[in-house]
């Protein structure tokens, strides 16, 4: 049990309460919030594995952006303050649904555990050579990535915003 | 030196986590939150990988940013979805049965 083990454990461990809590809590906008502190833990994790880099990127983008769009969609979507009694499930449902994270958990876990052979080194890659990677053998599934944000950004607007109001064809309103 | 069971039990954990989160939620908007934490485990595993010297072209810090991405462009499109449904029905609920081709064929 090395420092990094211990660094690694203290990261899961937080990385798994906070993903928990943020499937089994009733409040809608701590549901969101316990999202943050997992993924804080997996960033965490993430940099003892030696990825500085992809953990900056998952703060910045999941943690600074995907979460602030739920915490809008959330608003948006009028979430009552307090715990959500329109949408609880039954014990039924939840039971079903924690067995099958269970089994899924313990699927992967069968699978994956047969596979850690030892301990590796922390992985040494530089982002200068992610970086020459990036724009050298990875630079079409990029700038094709490029296109996939721009599609995703015209999509949701046009989704989002709904029929226009002075067509009377295909303006549905409830 | 880390040993390899951690990052692979994390990843497992958050999958199953993420299922269950999915499985268990009827807010359309927090599906997503389970859909995270699938996603988050799978990028444990890929950085796990590269950690094991099986790193060719850096793929294992490049898909993972490519991954994350992906996964924000998702949550564009799906919270577009989820807040044209709420338009159009006034609920999120995803348990609730659908009207929407009723509502259209109705006078």
């Amino acid at each position: 049990m090395t420092a990094l083990d211990t660094a690694f454990a203290a990261s899961a461990v937080l990385a798994v309460l906070g993903g928990l809590f943020a499937v089994t809590t009733r409040h809608v906008v701590h549901a969101a919030l316990w999202l943050v502190v997992a993924l804080l833990g997996v960033a965490g994790a993430l940099l003892v594995l030696g990825a500085e880099l992809v953990a900056l990127v998952l703060v910045l983008v999941y943690v600074g952006a995907v979460v602030v769009l739920v915490l809008f969609a959330l608003m948006l979507t009028r979430a009552p303050i307090g715990p959500d009694r329109a949408h609880a499930v039954g014990p039924w449902r939840a039971a079903g649904a924690a067995l099958l994270g269970l089994a899924t958990a313990g699927l992967l876990a069968s699978v994956l555990v047969p596979l850690a052979d030892g301990t590796v080194r922390r992985a040494d890659v530089s982002t200068t050579q992610v970086a020459g990677q990036l724009f050298g053998t990875w630079v079409w599934p990029f700038e094709l990535l490029s296109l996939l944000l721009l599609a995703a950004l015209v999509g949701g607007l046009a989704v989002a915003r709904g029929p226009a109001d002075d067509d009377p064809a295909t303006g549905v309103r409830p | 030196m880390i040993h390899l069971v951690g990052p692979y039990l994390l990843a497992a954990a958050l999958v199953g986590l993420g299922v269950a989160g999915i499985a268990v939620r009827r807010n359309a908007v927090l599906l997503l939150v389970g859909v995270e934490l699938v996603l988050s485990g799978g990028l444990v595993l890929l950085l796990t990988t590269q950690a094991t010297g099986a790193d060719r072209w850096a793929a294992g810090s490049v898909l993972p940013l490519f991954v994350i991405t992906i996964a924000a462009a998702e949550v564009v499109v799906a919270l577009a979805v989820v807040l044209a449904v709420f338009r159009l029905r006034g609920s999120i609920d995803l348990d609730a049965a659908s009207d929407a081709t009723d509502r259209e064929e109705a006078p």
